[in-house]
């Protein structure tokens, strides 16, 4: 089985969110970047179909040569080979493209791409490319099996969760659940020797265009001090939020 | 070229989401100057749609359709959309419309933009104001395409009766095949859903085991609400995986979330930040999560949420 991860480099949850040049750009400085909890779930389970199952595992990312270290990272962790698409990832359209070129020239049978980034949020990279490149796909991915060409998914839904049977080709949206977090892995130092001597592609983008612009960020409005009510006085906290927040 | 909403319902009945995106399709409308067609599937009352501002329901009946398959409904929404020559379709946040916008937006070559908390700040260029980086930011996004497709934040529109009627026409779109069959469904019934909740309440590692949930239950109970959890309380497996709120769990946009005894670590802000109103009680007054709260009780769970509990049954028996 050919399996495709697809990576996305976002700042660490905990980085401090500014935007530069008139509120149009992330200020990147001082950001420490890594890979999207939702890949990493999924790239460890593409570790664990290569190592019980029998797989090749490459990895993929749309970025710029900054992006390499996050790349070089998943490589560290098991993957065999990573892929760089040399351009700016402007929207979730413009990457979806680009990735379905890569899956496409490569054949693959299964890509995992993580349910959302933990920057821009979409939440639409995975089924765009599953469409481009018709492919089943399963959304919210919280487990998976594949035997042979058929595949089983547990997709999280609204108050419960559901099974699916398909088949691949297939793409999934993997998040927390596809492994758990006491899964995943830290890279030792023979990992990180390997993932210098692994190759990383760099390969050109197809046309470049996008659908969506981002015109400007802002920051939510400073938020004000928390109200504190005593814990003798529970009615207060009763009466607030009904007569002040009017939630209740 | 009116503006195309997708209604979801569940066993024949509006969710509650659905009438939000409705309210929301409307007022995108009147800024363009056009009128709502709601596009229904399976579901009972169509009419009823009018109150929330739809002119038009196109009513599908289609056994095929009982169970949710994405690549199926997003044939049909794609089929009304071209109908009706729609240049905005709107859609919902819930798991559902998420998994089935991405192929709806290759299928019609439209621009998507998910997360969408405003009414368009202008119609041309088209822009929304969306969350980015997890709640910690807004973007303001145009869409360049003809054809537009804007995902709704939940719960942050609110539902608006417009008073109008609506025309219910059948429609009977072809359905394609899908790679993809629901075997069975694990769903709570009797539970609100974290996703459809309005108020959600939340207990952390404070709570010290499962065995005192009973409390967390039952003043969801008494508020309608629904149940969460931090991240340790899943992974220690006092509660089920799918209760996980925070960065790597559900999301939540509620207009009122309630933590008990969770500290506030910034992954579990993240995934909260959207929920309008946070009230926080905690014995450690410098917990973070005070920092991010709207309310807060330094106090012990364990006397402040049956006090809580009583006093909003009070509360609730005196404005029935």
């Amino acid at each position: 089985m050919k399996i495709l991860v697809c990576i996305s480099h976002v700042p660490d949850t905990t980085s401090k969110i500014n935007f530069t040049d008139g509120d149009t750009k992330f200020d990147t400085n001082g950001v420490q970047f890594v890979i999207n909890p939702n890949d990493e779930f999924g790239l460890t389970r593409a570790m664990w179909f290569k190592e019980k199952q029998g797989a090749s595992v490459d990895v993929v990312n749309v970025g710029g040569p900054e992006t390499e270290p996050t790349l070089r990272k998943a490589l560290a962790i098991g993957a065999d080979t990573a892929i760089r698409v040399n351009t700016e990832a402007t929207d979730g359209f413009a990457v979806a493209k680009q990735l379905a070129k890569v899956a496409k020239d490569g054949g693959y049978d299964l890509v995992i791409a993580g349910r959302e980034s933990i920057d821009y949020n979409g939440g639409m990279v995975p089924g765009m490319l599953a469409a481009m490149t018709d492919a089943n796909f399963v959304a919210n991915c919280i487990g998976l099996e594949v035997d042979g060409t058929n595949a089983k998914a547990v997709r999280e839904i609204d108050g419960g969760k559901e099974t699916v049977s398909t088949a691949l080709p297939l793409v999934v949206a993997g998040q927390k659940g596809i492994v758990e977090e006491s899964d995943l892995r830290i890279p030792n130092m023979r990992g990180i020797m390997m993932a210098r001597k692994k190759p990383l592609n760099v390969v050109e983008p197809v046309d470049t265009n996008s659908e969506t612009t981002t015109a400007s960020f802002e920051k939510p409005a400073p938020k004000g001090a928390v109200k504190l009510v005593n814990a003798d006085n529970i009615d207060e906290l009763v009466n607030l939020l009904h007569n002040e927040a009017k939630v209740i | 070229m009116s503006v195309l909403v997708y209604t979801e319902s569940e066993n024949g009945k509006f969710k509650k989401a659905a009438l939000e995106v409705v309210s929301y399709a409307k007022a995108v409308a009147d800024q363009m100057g056009t009128t709502v067609t709601a596009v229904a599937i399976n579901a009972d009352e169509n009419d009823s749609l009018g109150a929330y501002g739809a002119s038009k329901v196109l009513s599908v009946k289609d056994g095929s359709l009982d169970k949710f398959n994405a690549k199926k409904h997003a044939a049909v929404i794609e089929q009304a959309a071209k109908n009706e020559g729609a240049k905005v379709v709107v859609l919902s946040s819930s798991a559902d419309s998420k998994y089935l916008a991405p192929l709806l937006a290759v299928g019609l070559d439209a621009g998507y933009v998910s997360n969408v908390v405003e009414a368009p700040s202008s119609t041309s260029p088209f822009t929304v104001k969306r969350t980015a980086f997890t709640n910690k930011a807004f973007a303001n996004t145009e869409i360049n395409t003809d054809v537009k497709i804007v995902g709704l934040s939940n719960n942050s529109f609110g539902i608006v009766e417009a008073g109008g009627s609506a025309s219910v026409e059948d429609f009977s779109p072809s359905i394609p095949d899908s790679g993809v069959s629901v075997e069975s469904v694990d769903k709570a019934t009797d539970k609100v859903s974290i996703a459809d909740a309005e108020i959600v309440v939340s207990g952390g590692r404070g709570l010290k085991g499962p065995e005192n949930w009973g409390m967390i239950e039952e003043l969801a109970d008494v508020l309608g609400a629904a149940t969460a959890c931090s991240k340790p309380v899943s992974d220690l497996g006092w509660r089920p995986h799918s209760e996980h709120v925070g960065q790597t769990g559900k999301p939540v946009a509620s207009n009122l979330y309630i933590a008990v005894g969770i500290s506030g670590a910034i992954q579990h802000l993240a995934g909260i930040n959207a929920s309008k109103v946070k009230v926080v009680i905690n014995t450690d007054p410098e917990a973070p999560f005070f920092k991010a709260a709207d309310y807060g009780v330094v106090g012990d769970a364990f006397e402040v949420v049956p006090a809580l509990i009583e006093k909003l049954k009070a509360f609730k028996a005196q404005n029935a």
